[in-house]
């Protein structure tokens, strides 16, 4: 089939030349090279700086070696962490809350909901290192806003990065993410049309029933993705260090700050290399499911 | 059944004002249209019953009971919407059982009853398929059995047939009388069809404006419209108006127009006096126009703009000399050529006349 195009073919591969340079470049060559770094003892110094060794699958035996697996800083410790971080900040945090403000935008009236909306998306859009250091001002035992409020009710304060740093940082991820969530609900929301939600309102349906019975299966394709989505990016994140370096004793030491520190901190490129290539087989799994459900999706709107 | 009433309602959009101060009363057991065009404020009053939309002042009874601040869901009502509202994603029996649903009835009560109802309206075998693999026609009335299997206080429709083709239209239409005898159930059922008005009400509230024109039954809206603007919207085609000067003479009422000959009218005898040299509107209907022959005495003249053939009659129009046209409704098979003067006659009873300010004038047998 010839289809229309605005150039010829030559002008076409022209144009695509710049950017599949650049790609190439700092991502499909990077991609190869990583995978190549983690089969060898590659660190910044010393004699294996400029003539690593091949050690095979040494790095990833090392990653899972089960004496040392679950231990606090290690490959194991991380993973689970990550997993954990995953459950609780994206897919109970983000996506139940953006779920909920979004049902409830629905019904309240037009300025409430765009205060609303604009606070939320506010925690969405500020930079990192911003948001990092308001939390941090935020969190801190002496002069932190939370333990100022708390003690102004007379209710005692707490040293919060340093007795629960993972729940710290799952708040703060939610708090962070769950605008995404929302935003993409309330377009799916708003996409049904309004007479379905009427009718139920006449049948006397209450809203947990509007939401349930029609709301929810409705949008069920717009949910799929939102979860694909913030699991992959949750999975990723690296914000959290901002907050607590991955500390206290490694307690917040998500899977991308561990293969950070173990990278750019111990300079162990060979083992780092191994942690980033299971993370990015990891991110493929997601990456394939997300998208056998996207092509899947014109057939289920039939 | 129960009866809804409306006091003093009012509806603002911003500054928007779709219904300026509106009242009636619906007498249970009434079968009322809100009829008139688009914006005139009739879905908006019909969702201000279900509860959709809160007046913005004035009170809304449904039996008597004050209902204007309160919830749909607590007004015991039903509504069928245009375009139907049946939930994609449910089968015909859920889609139609879903109110029983939310009331916490049992699966198999509930799928006893949708297809109870739905036997009805001729949809009982068809309630394993989902909305999209039936016809419009089919789905209009699972909106219909879904607004039917509970028992309501009031039926509300919202120009339920307005998605159908014209045949589906009738044959529903005739279903929803025939309903309406059978169960009694009070309605209300708004449509910018006047046709439909006039073939489904008991009553029909014409509203222009936000305000109701007239609300009478059907045949009451056809012989006596209230207003100009309800002689112009009920009856197809509507009534012919045109302007007139009227004056007293021999103690009739002498019409004066380009193109109209008409003798002094005894049946307004009595507004003679009233009526000296003003200027009145004449409303007859096309119906009521016939080719007119010699001797007759009431004539309308002009040049033949259009002749439409519509098998049984012929809608012939002709343009009188001020440019205003007049449509007749002609039940003979003469050859009328474009450009002849066509001359038709009507008689004197079927004569509406209205004021300066377009309310209708009633003629001497009318006034005690």
């Amino acid at each position: 089939m010839k289809t229309f195009s605005l150039l010829s073919n030559r002008a076409g591969a022209l144009f695509l030349a710049p950017a599949a340079a650049l790609i190439g470049v700092f991502v499909i060559i990077p991609f190869f090279w990583v995978i190549v770094v983690s089969f060898t003892n590659r660190t910044l110094l010393g004699s294996t700086a400029l003539n690593p060794d091949f050690v095979g699958f040494q790095n990833y035996i090392a990653l899972f070696n089960p004496l040392t697996f679950f231990s606090r800083g290690q490959f194991g410790f991380s993973l689970i962490l990550t997993t954990q971080f995953v459950l609780l900040s994206a897919l109970v945090g983000q996506a139940l809350l953006g779920l909920i403000l979004a049902w409830l935008s629905q019904t309240v009236s037009p300025k409430i909901k765009s205060f609303l909306q604009t606070a939320v998306i506010a925690a969405w859009i500020l930079p990192e290192v911003v948001i990092g250091f308001a939390w941090f001002a935020f969190l801190d035992f002496d002069n932190g806003t939370l333990n100022m409020i708390l003690r102004g009710l007379g209710l005692p304060p707490g040293d919060w990065l340093l007795q629960n740093p993972f729940w710290v940082i799952v708040v703060f991820n939610t708090w962070r993410g769950a605008a995404f969530s929302m935003m993409l609900f309330n377009s799916a929301f708003q996409s049904i049309p309004p007479s379905y939600f009427q009718a139920a309102d006449v049948a006397g349906a209450s809203s947990l029933q509007k939401l349930r019975d029609i709301a929810l299966p409705l949008i069920k394709g717009h949910v799929v993705t939102d979860l694909i989505l913030i699991t992959m990016w949750t999975f990723n994140v690296f914000t959290p260090f901002l907050l607590t370096n991955g500390g206290p004793s490694y307690r917040t030491e998500l899977l991308s700050i561990y293969t950070y520190r173990i990278a750019f901190k111990d300079f162990e490129f060979g083992k780092g290399a191994a942690v980033g290539v299971i993370i990015m087989l990891i991110n493929l799994a997601f990456a394939l499911v997300y998208l056998r459900m996207a092509r899947k999706k014109p057939a289920e709107a039939d | 059944m129960a009866s809804v009433e409306f006091q003093n309602v009012s509806k603002s959009f911003g500054t928007f004002n779709a219904v300026p101060d509106i009242s009636f009363n619906i007498a249970d057991g009434e079968f009322v249209c809100l009829l008139g065009p688009s914006g005139c404020g009739k879905t908006t009053s019909l969702r201000m019953i279900a509860g959709l939309e809160t007046p913005t002042s004035g009170k809304v009874l449904i039996g008597g009971k004050d209902v204007t601040n309160l919830h749909p869901k607590d007004r015991q009502i039903s509504m069928v919407f245009q375009d139907y509202a049946l939930y994609p994603h449910m089968n015909l029996a859920d889609n139609i059982a879903y109110p029983l649903k939310v009331r916490g009835k049992g699966e198999a009560e509930r799928h006893a009853r949708a297809k109870e109802v739905a036997d009805v309206l001729k949809i009982g075998d068809l309630l394993k398929r989902l909305p999209s693999q039936i016809s419009g026609g089919q789905q209009q009335r699972t909106s219909l059995a879904r607004a039917l299997v509970y028992p309501s206080q009031v039926y509300l429709f919202d120009e339920p047939l307005s998605n159908l083709d014209a045949k589906l239209r009738l044959e529903a239409r005739g279903f929803l009388n025939h309903l309406q005898r059978d169960i009694g159930m009070t309605a209300v059922y708004v449509t910018h069809d006047q046709a439909e008005a006039m073939a489904l009400a008991t009553r029909v509230a014409v509203m222009d404006k936000g305000r109701i024109a007239q609300f009478a039954p059907p045949l009451e809206i056809y012989r006596r419209p209230a207003t100009t603007f309800v002689a112009n919207f009920v009856g197809n085609p509507p009534m012919n108006l045109i302007s007139i000067r009227v004056e007293v003479a021999e103690n009739k009422l002498q019409v004066h127009a380009d193109g109209i000959k008409v003798e002094g009218l005894t049946v307004y005898s009595h507004i003679a006096e009233a009526a000296k040299a003003k200027a009145m509107t004449l409303g007859v209907r096309p119906e009521h126009l016939r080719i007119a022959h010699t001797g007759d005495i009431n004539v309308i003249s002009g040049t033949l703009f259009a002749n439409e053939n519509m098998g049984p009659e012929s809608l012939v129009t002709i343009e009188r000399p001020d440019g205003n046209r007049v449509t007749a409704r002609i039940f003979t098979d003469d050859v009328i050529k474009t450009g002849d003067i066509v001359e038709f006659s009507f008689d004197e009873q079927h004569i509406t006349l209205f004021d300066s300010t377009g309310l209708r004038v009633p003629a001497l047998g009318e006034i005690d």
